[in-house]
């Protein structure tokens, strides 16, 4: 990384603001990003980041159409008085270049840190995910915050997804000043455009013949809630977020009334490689192996430390996926 | 429901004549209904029910366990355990409530003990209760046999599991042997093999009684001569046996042995679970000798192998 172009201290750091400030939201143009804005826009100011435009936004939400890479970025950072930032501006499409998306995630979530450090904004929270964790068949069936993330062993394309989530880790050690939050929640569902909300948006859900692992889910509105709990002055450090109870998939999918194809793994997994290179899905192979092994994240420290719950019912966080609204 | 027309069809055979083929229907009719009588007991049912309605009461079971799945697993299991192993339960009133670790010899080649030992909680305790053990994690790569495990109620071998377990105040049974136990020859039989110590430092940190309980019958069912160290060297397994019944049509059965479980008293243990290792293996030793005095006294007292 580049040095700071100006001093790091000195003059800057009596802004180390005391009562309310703005919140930053990267990646705000998300589903998910523009829940939480609507949440946030009314307890205090919002200041929006995103390359995207922000169509239907609240007129008290500033936002700037910028990349997180570009220098401007610095000026939102100097020029309000920041009480938090929220990252949720992590590209993941697994139809993009990955060299560049790599890039472009790690370089963006560096610099951010850098204006945080610069500009003694206190609180930090990053939108992780319990797919680090990876699905594997030695997982504990809940795995806590210690667990080693393996996800991306077997499924590369996400390195940079756990390399954020390490980048995090080594923010909280090398910036005590700053509180950190890392939220790492397991499957998030909704109208959000994810691959576990989207696989159980198809017509005819495929599954693998003989497994039938119990899968976490946790509603999007949960997941807000989880950011705002994060975003309280004292909050820092690791938390899973979970969903209520687990559920077996074929249950999940008979309580959607998805009609399911079961499929012998090893099949499965030529077929979806074949489809995803002819861009007939969008479902990376490694995927397979969230339907075959267990990924579920132990949420205690959340449920004890943030006093998080989740407030949707297994059913409502299902059905979830099929309400079409628009936002 | 069945058993009532079954009834009343029976009523239909002394009132008016009946053909040949109806009557021996009817007759296969009745002794079905006597077979699964005497196979699954008259509250069969009832025990299901009542597995369901505990599993349901705590919200589901988080690792996956499903009482419709484990009802026709009893059915299979019932024929084993009334039937063909014959088994005779004594103690299994020691077994207190709430959470329990069970800790049992391995034997017998294939680990029929642990389903017969699940089977006598589900028919011969009251109320019913589902037995919970660890199984190797390379069965959950195994498709079906991974979600088998998991809808009878049993979990991936990884400490954190077990503990969760306990901590749910569930049934867990263990076997401190291991695998090399289940394949001893038959020269070795009824002789333990020394305990692991994980197993006794999880029970002091969740404050777990232990049951100790022993096996006898499962050493005879099948006769290994040996072990082939070079052949399981070469194939990546524990053990290989050589049992030359499998060669034999029909002898991939195991021998129709009796089986006998004693449950000793449980057992509590204090001190912290980190002490060192020769402080937890006098209590290891305490666990195995009670083991080994059931096998002795059970062994006195049989009269023969296979009734």
């Amino acid at each position: 990384m580049t040095a700071p172009e100006s001093p790091r201290n000195g003059q800057r750091s009596e802004r180390a603001h005391k009562g309310a400030g703005a919140v930053v939201i990267t990646g705000i143009c998300g589903r998910l990003g523009k829940r939480l804005a609507r949440r946030m826009h009314r307890t205090g100011p919002v200041i929006g980041l995103d390359r995207r435009p922000f169509s239907d936004r609240p007129r008290d939400i500033a936002h700037h159409e910028i990349d997180i890479r570009s220098k401007r970025v610095r000026d939102v950072f100097r020029q309000n008085n920041i009480r938090a930032l929220v990252h949720l501006g992590v590209m993941h499409d697994p139809r993009g270049n990955f060299v560049e998306h790599h890039a472009w995630n790690l370089i963006a979530f560096q610099k951010l840190l850098e204006y945080v450090e610069q500009y003694d904004v206190p609180k930090v929270v990053l939108l992780s995910s319990g797919n680090v964790y990876g699905p594997r068949p030695d997982n504990p069936q809940f795995l806590p915050e210690e667990s080693p993330l393996l996800g991306a062993g077997p499924f590369s394309e996400i390195r940079d997804l756990v390399e954020l989530d390490m980048c995090a880790q080594s923010f909280i050690w090398r910036e005590p000043r700053v509180e950190t939050v890392i939220l790492r929640p397991s499957h998030i569902l909704g109208t959000v455009r994810n691959a576990p909300s989207n696989y159980l948006r198809l017509k005819v859900v495929p599954t693998l013949l003989g497994f039938d692992p119990m899968v976490q889910v946790v509603h999007q509105d949960d997941v807000v809630n989880a950011l705002e709990l994060a975003l309280r002055p004292g909050a820092r450090g690791i938390f899973n977020v979970a969903g209520p109870q687990p559920i077996a998939l074929s249950r999940a999918l008979s309580v959607l009334g998805r009609q399911t194809m079961a499929l012998p793994h090893v099949l499965a997994r030529a077929a979806v490689e074949r489809l995803f290179r002819w861009r007939v899905t969008s479902f990376p192979a490694p995927e397979l192996d969230f339907i075959r092994y267990v990924c579920m994240v132990d949420d205690t420290r959340a449920r004890e430390t943030l006093g998080y719950r989740p407030s949707h019912t297994i059913e409502q966080t299902l059905r979830a996926v099929d309400e079409e609204r628009w936002i | 429901m069945e058993r009532q027309t079954a009834l009343a069809r029976l009523a239909d055979v002394a009132r008016q004549p009946l053909s040949l083929s109806e009557r021996l229907r009817l007759t296969a009719l009745r002794a079905a209904e006597e077979l699964r009588l005497k196979l699954l007991g008259p509250d069969f049912e009832q025990r299901v029910e009542h597995l369901r309605e505990h599993y349901k009461s705590l919200g589901g079971d988080p690792f996956g366990f499903d009482p419709e799945m484990a009802r026709n697993a009893a059915v299979v299991s019932a024929f084993f355990h009334r039937m063909y192993f014959r088994t005779e339960v004594y103690g299994i009133e020691n077994v207190p409530k709430g959470r329990v670790l069970l800790i049992a010899n391995h034997s017998g080649q294939i680990p029929i003990d642990a389903a017969i030992i699940s089977a006598a909680f589900f028919f011969d305790a009251f109320p019913p209760r589902m037995v919970r053990a660890l199984v190797e994690k390379w069965t959950a790569t195994l498709p079906f046999v991974s979600l088998f495990f998991n809808r009878v109620g049993q979990v991936v071998g990884v400490p954190e599991n077990a503990k969760r377990l306990l901590e749910m105040e569930e049934l867990l049974l263990a076997f401190p042997e291991g695998v090399k136990a289940i394949a001893k020859p038959f020269a070795q039989r009824y002789q333990l093999e020394p305990f692991g110590l994980g197993f006794m430092r999880l029970a002091i940190e969740t404050k777990t009684p232990i049951v100790p309980v022993a096996v006898i019958g499962a050493e005879e069912q099948y006769f290994s001569l040996g072990n082939l160290k070079w052949a399981a060297k070469v194939l990546n397994i524990p053990v290989f046996p050589v049992i030359p019944q499998l060669l034999i049509p029909g002898g991939q059965f195991p021998l129709p042995t009796k089986y006998r479980l004693y449950f000793g008293e449980p057992m509590h243990f204090d001190g912290g679970p980190d002490e060192d290792d020769a402080a937890i293996a006098n209590k290891t030793w305490l666990v195995q000798q009670s083991i080994s005095d059931m096998l002795r006294r059970g062994l006195a007292a049989r009269r023969g192998v296979f009734f």
